[in-house]
């Protein structure tokens, strides 16, 4: 096919279920593309001699080269090649902001749509996991032993790239169930769980342990994986922590929740399902979310789901700032969800009887750019208003959290509790690595996972030729 | 799968079980917890440990019923199995020599002050435990705190045993005694009895801890669903406690906190029991009530 030919193909659109429908039900809501659609989008693809997109995609994917295998409907070699580099495509497939990634870059995106590359990628992520067995082949074993903390994208991403080596791997997870935010965080109608757990018992049938129930700083410490328990070396990828509350009066009222909480509460434990789950959350009518990321829109439109109406979200910035998924936001709106932007919570009131009543917020302007380089939101004196509400949710972000750096002596945190790292991914500790929000303080799933991967290299150099990562040198060095 | 090695009930309601749970017990230390969870549809509640032993690998827990969970809890036999079990979470006792320690445990709170109790006796404390219990039937521990304790005291509501009246009462009398020069005071139980506690003390300049028992999803920090205030300012019971000093928790604002699903416990017992009617949980918080007005007046 011409490039001019391509070029004339427009950009298969993602079935998607019907907005009215899905604001009461948990399904997912993209659908996937139709065998015929995957390949007439494969074929918009230009095959680029030097692929911009790869560049924007932090494992590194071999973009054209799966997408023409798809386009050649030999759907055996892009799976292979999709998974030669992603071990969990079906997520990533499904929850990448592809916008800012691989799509931003992509040649096409200059003029019109780019290539629907995260639609691509799911297609054939999900045809592997239904259509062929795993056919992955063990290395000979090394006999060193690798534990890692935290099973959510970077610690599985790292565990799959170190079994791929031959080295034995432990992932220990503080929850009962694996997959760390993918399963506690993002909810069904985005990432369905059994998608996770197909990924995470393909790593279990690789030979990778994992055991649920242990933290990592409480359970064991560091120094007792290396020192008793006998790894060679350590990955500690045990996430963002603490959710940060805004400090504004009332939010000791009941009815005011994290979005981790919330989240927690519907997607790890099924709370929305009173009939198959024990564990309770509050539902109202009236429920405000505050934030303007992925977690607040995963929680407005969980709690839009829960039978909120309307479930508002209120933003002190306007919507070209919110760092959500595109996606995501134009999903929420559809779904009937209200947007307050531009808007502030200063308070949250209660009744006599300590519910959340409503939530007083004042209304914001944009001033000169701040050191994000997005301009700064200005509150409008004299502008506060009231919106009724029973549950008040903040999704304004997380901080570090302390166990497990509090219990590991010599573990160089920044001033924010951030484990710091040179550009091997190794701490100051020889043989302990990190990667993910631990490190990132708060970004997305395929960052944490394009640090499993790099942070794999790396622990494979120290295990194989004793490089122990520049800072663990240095301070031997210094140490000297 | 986390083995029940044995279980037995100590009380009305309140069971004592050994569980299998090897990593917990070697980490243990007075003031942990644990989250468990039963059944692959229960809801993770915090429990803490009542004693651990590192060479056979089993930690205790002392379980009250007070609702769905902890009731189906509470059916498990010895050879049956806790679905999860993980920690030891939280902080531990901070230990120290204050001369004369109190510990002060209502209901299942005297669990707690056991191992505290050792800990303080090693740290060459002299060691006294005010329990507490509607009747005699409801005093637990005694003989096992008497092992670390240079004193026990039982106390009742009825006056079936030990002390006639309500711990708080016991223990203004040890603060009032020359002789007895309290140097601090570790106590756990209801939310209202803590209270009271803090109030009793408050006004000898003692210092006074108390583990809290705040609502806990996750128990690391994640969900921000223990969060009390303390002193004025937000703190996690999970990962900053569960101790902290008496004397400056809003304990108002916590027993009001607790009672944030109060409606859909009620439902999930109902459901549990076959709508059987229960009325200990309301019970207890009479009596709670009753304790904190008691104190009120002295």
């Amino acid at each position: 096919m011409k490039p001019s030919e391509r070029m004339k193909i427009p950009r298969q659109e993602m079935p998607e279920l019907d907005a009215g429908v899905r604001a009461t039900n948990f399904a997912e809501v993209n659908r996937g593309f139709a065998p015929a659609a995957a390949c007439t989008e494969a074929e918009r693809c230009l095959q680029c001699k030097d692929a911009k997109c790869i560049a924007g995609c932090p494992v590194g994917i071999n973009i054209p080269g799966f997408v023409e295998a798809l386009a050649n409907d030999d759907l055996n070699t892009a799976a292979d090649i999709l998974l030669a580099d992603n071990m969990l495509p079906g997520v990533t497939g499904r929850v990448c902001p592809q916008e800012t990634q691989c799509e931003e870059l992509c040649v096409r995106a200059k003029k019109g749509w780019s290539v629907g590359i995260g639609h691509m990628e799911r297609y054939v992520a999900d045809w592997a996991r239904m259509n062929r067995p795993d056919l992955f082949e063990p290395p000979p074993p090394t006999g060193k032993k690798v534990a890692i903390v935290g099973s959510g994208p970077a610690g599985l991403t790292c565990a799959g790239e170190l079994s791929k080596r031959g080295h034995a791997v432990t992932v220990f997870e503080a929850l009962h169930k694996p997959g760390g935010v993918l399963v506690y965080g993002i909810p069904e109608f985005r990432l369905p769980n059994e998608v996770v757990e197909a990924e995470v018992e393909t790593l279990r049938t690789r030979g990778v342990e994992i055991i649920c129930d242990v933290v990592i700083g409480q359970t064991y410490t560091i120094p007792e994986l290396m020192d008793e328990e006998g790894f060679d070396a350590v990955f500690i990828a045990n996430g963002a922590g603490l959710p940060i509350f805004q400090n504004i009066p009332g939010e000791q009222l009941k009815g005011v929740y994290s979005a981790n909480e919330f989240l927690t509460r519907v997607n790890l434990m099924g709370a929305h399902d009173a009939t198959a789950s024990d564990t309770p959350v509050i539902r109202a009518s009236e429920i405000v979310v505050c934030g303007g990321g992925n977690t607040a829109m995963d929680g407005v439109r969980t709690a839009r789901r829960l039978g909120a109406n309307p479930a508002t979200l209120v933003y002190r910035r306007s919507r070209e700032e919110m760092p959500a998924r595109a996606e995501e936001v134009k999903h929420a709106e559809e779904e009937g969800v209200v947007f307050q932007m531009l808007t502030n919570p200063v308070e949250i009131l209660g009744d006599e009887s300590g519910w959340v009543r409503a939530v007083r917020c004042i209304r914001m302007e944009l001033g000169e750019p701040d050191a994000s380089g997005r301009r700064r939101p200005v509150p409008i004196e004299g502008s506060e208003f009231e919106i009724p509400c029973r549950v008040f949710i903040e999704a304004i972000g997380t901080r570090a959290n302390p166990l497990l750096t509090q219990t590991t002596p010599g573990l160089e945190v920044n001033k924010w509790g951030n484990i710091v790292i040179d550009e091997n991914n190794a701490t100051s500790i020889a043989g302990v690595f990190a990667g993910g929000d631990i490190v990132r303080g708060g970004a997305t799933v395929i960052l944490a996972m394009g640090d499993g991967k790099n942070t794999a290299h790396s622990i494979h150099d120290h295990l194989m030729n004793g490089i122990a990562g520049a800072a663990a040198a240095v301070a031997a060095e210094s140490a000297t | 799968m986390f083995r029940i090695c044995s279980a037995e009930w100590l009380a009305p309601k309140v069971r004592r079980f050994e569980v299998e749970a090897p990593r917990v017990a070697k980490h243990h230390k007075a003031g942990h917890f644990v989250i468990v969870r039963v059944g692959e549809s229960g809801e993770r509640i915090p429990l803490t440990i009542a004693r651990s032993d590192a060479a056979r690998g089993v930690i205790t827990l002392v379980v009250q019923v007070v609702g769905a969970t902890t009731e189906a809890l509470c059916a498990l036999e010895k050879g049956e199995a806790i679905t999860n079990v993980v920690g030891p979470l939280g902080k531990p006792t901070d230990i120290e020599d204050f001369g004369h320690a109190v510990l002060v445990g209502g209901g299942v709170g005297t669990a707690v002050i056991y191992p505290q109790a050792e800990a303080l006796k090693a740290a060459g404390n002299k060691v006294s435990a005010v329990i507490g219990g509607r009747s005699k039937e409801y005093v637990i521990f005694e003989k096992e705190l008497a092992q670390y304790c240079d004193a026990v005291y039982p106390c009742t509501d009825d006056g079936s045993y030990g002390y006639h009246g309500f711990v708080t009462g016991k223990l203004k009398e040890l603060l009032e005694d020359p002789n007895e020069k309290v140097g601090a005071v570790l106590t756990a139980g209801p939310v209202p009895m803590m209270r009271a506690i803090a109030e009793v003390t408050r006004p000898f300049d003692v210092e006074t801890i108390a583990s809290l028992n705040p609502i806990m999803v996750d128990g690391t920090g994640m969900c921000g669903g223990c969060r009390v205030t303390v002193g004025g300012e937000m703190k996690f019971a999970c990962v900053d406690g569960p101790e902290f000093d008496a004397h400056a928790v809003d304990f108002g604002e916590l027993a009001d906190r607790l009672t944030s699903y109060r409606k859909q416990e009620g439902l999930a017992w109902n459901r549990a029991r076959d709508s059987q009617a229960c009325d200990s949980g309301e019970e207890s918080r009479c009596r709670a009530r009753a304790m904190e007005e008691a104190a009120a007046k002295q």
